[in-house]
């Protein structure tokens, strides 16, 4: 079995050179470096007492809103309820038009068709100012259906017109390591990604790095899924706990800062899960501005998956604003 | 402008209540000093804080003196468990106050609030309240049953964690039965002193605790007192050597924490992104005014390359400045003195052919500044490799397989303390084994905790402080 | 007729060998009447700096044995001399014109202390040693490890100690690990010399103890002063200007014991007198 040729994926054959296997992804996998536990959480501790003022505060908030991919994924989700989800990412709080708008809108695959529609002309990049509509596909969240189905969601997803595929990692295949499966899933993932146009709806692969547990696996499959041409790598699908976590999201930023150094690629990184407070979300734009850099505080190179977050940000822009804190009556219920 | 230029975000001062001057801290009062007093300065700014007096050797001797009436009126005939309750009340209180000391620290030092704040001062309250626990415990310290105190404590320490290390002085003195006079560093006394008014609000017996200032001289005169019992000295190795020649044929029991000259050891199979923090850690924490800072940087030649270039970019985003600003990684060198040390040293690097690199930061107009420095290409022979530098400069080294990094670790008339970054257990404790220095962090540096004994090897010095071990410092058996 | 004897030619103990001193030189040892009982080695510097190196070469591999191992090696000298012990009866009978009875006595105590600080190699860490629970996610242990090379000045004249107050200031410093360059008592050197004799007969490495004979005035200001020596034990220099000694170890900071009088007493503080406490810290973690 390991000497089993794997889909010569464009990342994997430069780095690993062309004679892709099983074997030889095994053991590129299996040299990476270890992580400290101790020492990765000391630092992200490290990062998170960075204290974000006045000007710097202001900015870090205007900036979250952007890189907010607004999310519902629940299973009583209806067009009403997208609508409303696509109503608040395009104005987020009536009473102060200054405030930006987020990312993108993250909806199940079946929902893409309303949330596209329901954006009208403002569905777009968000660096132009617009808002792109992310599917979760794959059999989201659990990963387990055949690869038949998994690409038929996404196909379906991609068909709607959603620009963003947020696809689940095969968790069982890599703790039971077989990492080729995991790659050849991605890989093929990312083929039915593609347009009629030939152009491609953004790959995010959710490791869940909750069941991968380990940092060392965290980086093993973050690095498995840079190499089988993942655009981003997320952390967490927000259905298993715990979700993400500000060491998993830096290290994952070591691993797409490394990638760059080597190969001059940049890859995004998504935390999502369990991030509700504009001052835990200000703790990641530190964490990401500080070791990937700066540059990487752009759409598509970063992203909170996220949903309460946006009007905890909204808030606390309130009480920048008007010099008093604000309620939740304040803002939008969605 | 980026996000990445933070907008400042300074610790007030306002907590602060500080008096113009200072006097001495002796047998329970503020009292004037005999010597002509002195400015202590922030080193971030060189505007004065404060006065502070200088005690001669006539003020020494009635510190000693009241220290003396103390112990054998007071302290040693003290139930443990009432000196204990006194220690947990010091905790309590330097708790209470901690914000306040931490201004206090950085002010006076010049070190990042986010260290005195997140580092020293909690650590200041951890070792009164372990030591606290010990004082009704001491036939279980290792010495048998009823050891005794020793008697008065002289004891002398450096300006790099001021207050921290009054407290690894003091704590276990206390806690074993022993009255104390210590000596800040003149450059640091600030903390000190606010520590006097603590031990009032403690109602700590008056004598127990005296606290002169003043210059080396002031130590000098201390340690080399005929009616003291314990000399424990932190500081340099020099002056360590000159304390234990005084000291010789006295008796006195004498602990010393001395100079080092630390190897951090980084194999291949390192968990990489931490080894980097760690060496960042290891070198650049409080400036690099560490005694057991690892400032050998010790990396296995095929990754020698790799390590480098990513410590230069790590260390490109450290924010050197306002020691109160709550982002500042790099604060202020303690003195000029100090600074024109690692100046100095610098340039013999540089002379002997190392190639120097310094992070790019802005060095402010005014105080003290050195920005975080890597040499590379320093051999063994090198006057860095083998000069305590006490500053923000990591000299690189390189060693091809375990054996010679522990040869190489060892090449030092130090033993303080080492690191060794492997993802392999079996290595890291036969490396651990064969290392001779008395702390040594595996995949972590710099840590320091109560219960941990710390201390050297050879002319890192002797005894032991933290941990009951730091306890029988201040003990002897009940059979002598 | 009786058989004329063979008089032993008492020399040096440096690294496993039995030298003369390189200087030539030698000394009377009588009996405390005045009677000659050998010419003893004059030991000089340079035997004395030749046997620090010898202790040095000897201890990586000493203090790397297993303490097991080493205590084994200890207790091997008891029964080493439990063998030999009518020649050290009538050595210490000879050299200290002690009685039958009180040199059996002597050469017992000897033996005794032996066994008793062998019993301590594989033990002493443990109670000296400590697990400290610190506050963070650390594997934190404390063990003491030998200081290195240790000079040791035997006490001197003591009554009744011409043999065990050289063990009983030597035996210690072993247990650890250390390795000892030890001066003899000046004037009753002979059991000193066959202690090594016996030591170099067992399993103890050459090297692990030296014994000078000679003058420690001249000596010992020589190894005191020495930079790679560790630590300095003055148990028999109180005839000495053994704060000079003192003076002159703190050079490089050596580890020092101040002079006693008589003979020592079997203490586990005598053994972590010359250890270094060391503290290891490793990261815990399970994921």
């Amino acid at each position: 079995m390991d000497a089993t040729s794997l889909a010569p994926a464009e990342r994997a054959v430069k780095m690993l050179g062309g004679d892709l296997t099983e074997k030889s992804l095994r053991l590129h996998l299996e040299g990476l470096s270890g992580v400290d536990a101790v020492g990765l959480e000391a630092r992200a501790a490290g990062l998170g007492t960075r204290s974000i003022k006045t000007t710097s505060k202001a900015w870090a908030l205007d900036k979250i809103i952007t890189l907010i991919d607004l999310t519902t994924l629940e299973g009583a989700d209806t067009p009403g309820k997208v609508r409303s989800l696509v109503s608040k990412a395009i104005t987020p709080d009536a009473t102060d038009p200054s405030t930006p708008r987020v990312a993108a809108v993250c909806v199940y695959g079946d929902m893409v068709g309303t949330a596209v529609e329901a954006l009208g002309d403002l569905h777009g990049d968000p660096d132009d100012g617009k808002i792109s509509v992310a599917a979760v596909a794959t059999a989201f969240p659990s990963g387990r259906a055949s690869l038949r189905v998994k690409l038929a969601d996404t196909e379906d997803a991609v068909a709607a017109g959603a620009d963003e595929i947020d696809m689940v990692i095969d968790r069982g295949a890599f703790l039971a390591g077989n990492y080729g499966k995991v790659f050849e899933e991605i890989v093929a993932v990312k083929e039915a990604c593609r347009r009629a146009d030939g152009s491609y709806a953004s790959l995010k692969v959710i490791l869940e790095t909750g069941e991968l547990n380990t940092y060392d696996n965290v980086r093993r499959a973050s690095w498995l899924s840079i190499l089988a041409g993942g655009d981003f790598i997320k952390t967490s699908t927000g259905k298993v706990q715990p979700a993400a976590t500000l060491p998993v999201t830096l290290l994952m930023l070591q691993i797409v800062q490394e990638w760059h150094r080597l190969t001059g690629q940049k890859v995004g990184v998504k935390p999502a899960g369990g991030i509700r407070a504009s001052k835990d979300a200000i703790k990641y734009l530190v964490t990401v501005a500080e070791t990937a850099g700066e540059e990487w505080l752009q759409p598509h190179l970063f992203r909170f998956g996220a949903s309460t977050l946006l009007n905890d940000v909204l808030m606390q822009r309130q009480k920048m604003t008007t010099g008093r804190y604000s309620g939740p009556d304040y803002v939008t219920v969605d | 402008m980026g996000f990445l230029d933070y907008a400042p975000a300074p610790e007030s001062t306002s907590i602060l209540h500080l008096k113009t001057s200072y006097g001495l801290f002796i047998d329970g009062e503020f009292v004037d000093g005999s010597g002509s007093g002195f400015d202590t300065i922030s080193p971030a700014t060189e505007k004065k804080v404060a006065e502070i007096a200088t005690a001669t050797p006539a003020d020494v001797d009635r510190a000693v003196a009241a220290a003396r009436r103390a112990f054998e009126k007071t302290w040693s005939k003290m139930p443990g468990a009432d000196r204990g309750k006194y220690l947990f009340r010091i905790a309590r209180l330097v708790q209470e106050r901690a914000r306040e000391l931490s201004v206090a620290e950085s002010l006076d030092n010049g070190k990042p609030i986010k260290e005195s704040r997140d580092v020293d001062i909690p650590l200041v309250a951890a070792w009164f309240f372990y030591y606290a626990g010990w004082a009704d415990k001491l036939d279980y310290a290792g010495l048998g049953s009823s050891p005794r105190a020793l008697g008065v404590a002289a004891q002398v320490i450096p300006w790099n964690f001021p207050l921290l290390m009054l407290a690894w002085k003091i704590a276990p003195a206390l806690a074993a039965g022993n009255t104390v006079v210590i000596k800040p560093a003149e450059t640091t006394s600030l903390s000190a002193l606010i520590f006097a008014e603590i031990l009032q609000q403690a109602d700590l017996p008056k004598g127990v605790v005296n606290i002169v200032t003043g210059a080396g001289e002031t130590g000098a005169t201390l340690v080399r007192h005929t009616d003291v019992n314990k000399v424990a000295f932190t500081g340099s190795t020099a002056v360590g050597r000159e304390i234990a020649k005084a000291v010789a044929g006295t008796g006195k029991k004498v602990t010393l924490e001395l100079g080092g000259k630390a190897a951090n050891i980084v194999f291949d199979d390192a968990p990489m992104e931490q080894a980097i923090e760690g060496i960042v850690n290891g070198i650049f924490f409080n400036q690099g005014h560490v005694c057991c800072a690892g400032s050998r940087l010790l990396v296995q030649e095929n990754v020698h390359d790799d390590v480098v270039a990513r410590l230069k970019e790590r260390l490109s985003t450290l924010r050197l400045g306002d020691p109160l600003d709550k982002n500042t990684d790099i604060g202020a060198i303690n003195s000029r003195e100090q600074l024109d040390r690692i100046t100095a040293l610098s340039k013999i690097g540089e002379d002997e052919g190392a190639e120097r690199w310094s992070a790019p930061c802005e060095i402010p107009a005014n105080g003290f500044w050195y920005a975080p420095t890597i040499f590379t290409g320093v051999q063994t022979s090198s006057t860095i490799a083998r000069e305590e530098i006490f500053g923000p400069v990591l000299s690189v080294l390189t060693f091809r397989t375990p054996a010679e990094a522990i040869a190489k670790a060892n090449n030092t008339p130090y033993g303080l303390s080492a690191g060794i970054w492997s993802d392999k257990g079996s290595k890291i404790l036969a490396v651990a084994d064969k290392l001779r220095a008395g702390v040594i962090w595996a995949n972590t540096f710099n840590r320091f905790d109560p219960a941990s004994p710390f201390g050297g090897y050879k002319e890192s010095g002797y005894g032991r402080e933290g941990g009951r071990h730091g306890l029988a410092a201040y003990l002897q058996g009940a059979s002598k | 007729m009786t058989r004329l004897s063979i008089p032993k030619t008492y020399k040096l103990a440096i690294g496993g060998a039995f030298p003369r001193s390189e200087s030539g030189r030698t000394y009377e040892v009588l009996t405390p009447k005045g009677a000659f009982l050998a010419n003893a080695a004059l030991a000089s510097r340079k035997d004395a700096r030749d046997a620090v190196v010898a202790a040095r070469s000897a201890h990586a591999g000493w203090a790397g044995a297993t303490a097991y191992n080493r205590g084994q090696v200890l207790y091997r000298i008891a029964e080493l001399l439990e063998g030999r012990r009518e020649q050290f009866v009538e050595e210490i009978r000879s050299s200290e014109g002690a009685s039958a009875a009180a040199a059996a006595k002597q050469i017992d105590a000897a033996i005794d202390a032996w066994v008793w600080y062998a019993g301590w190699a594989d033990k002493y860490s443990q109670v000296a040693g400590s697990g400290n629970p610190v506050a963070g996610p650390f594997f934190n242990l404390s063990v003491p490890e030998p200081t290195g090379v240790v000079v040791t000045i035997a006490p001197q004249g003591v009554a009744g100690g011409s043999l065990l107050g050289f063990v009983a200031a030597v035996a210690p410093a072993l247990v650890a690990g250390n390795t000892v360059v030890a001066i003899a008592d000046f004037t009753r050197p002979l059991s000193a010399i066959s202690l090594a004799e016996v030591l170099a007969t067992s399993d103890v490495p050459g090297g692990v103890v030296n014994v000078l004979t000679g003058s420690p005035a001249e000596i010992a200001p020589w190894l005191a002063a020495h930079a790679d020596v560790n630590a300095l034990d003055l148990t028999g220099a109180g005839d000495l200007d053994w704060v000079d000694l003192e003076i002159a170890a703190a050079d490089t900071l050596k580890r020092v014991i101040s002079p006693e009088p008589g003979i020592p007493a079997l203490t586990l503080g005598r053994i972590l007198a010359f250890t270094e406490t060391k503290t290891v810290w490793h990261t815990k973690a399970l994921i």
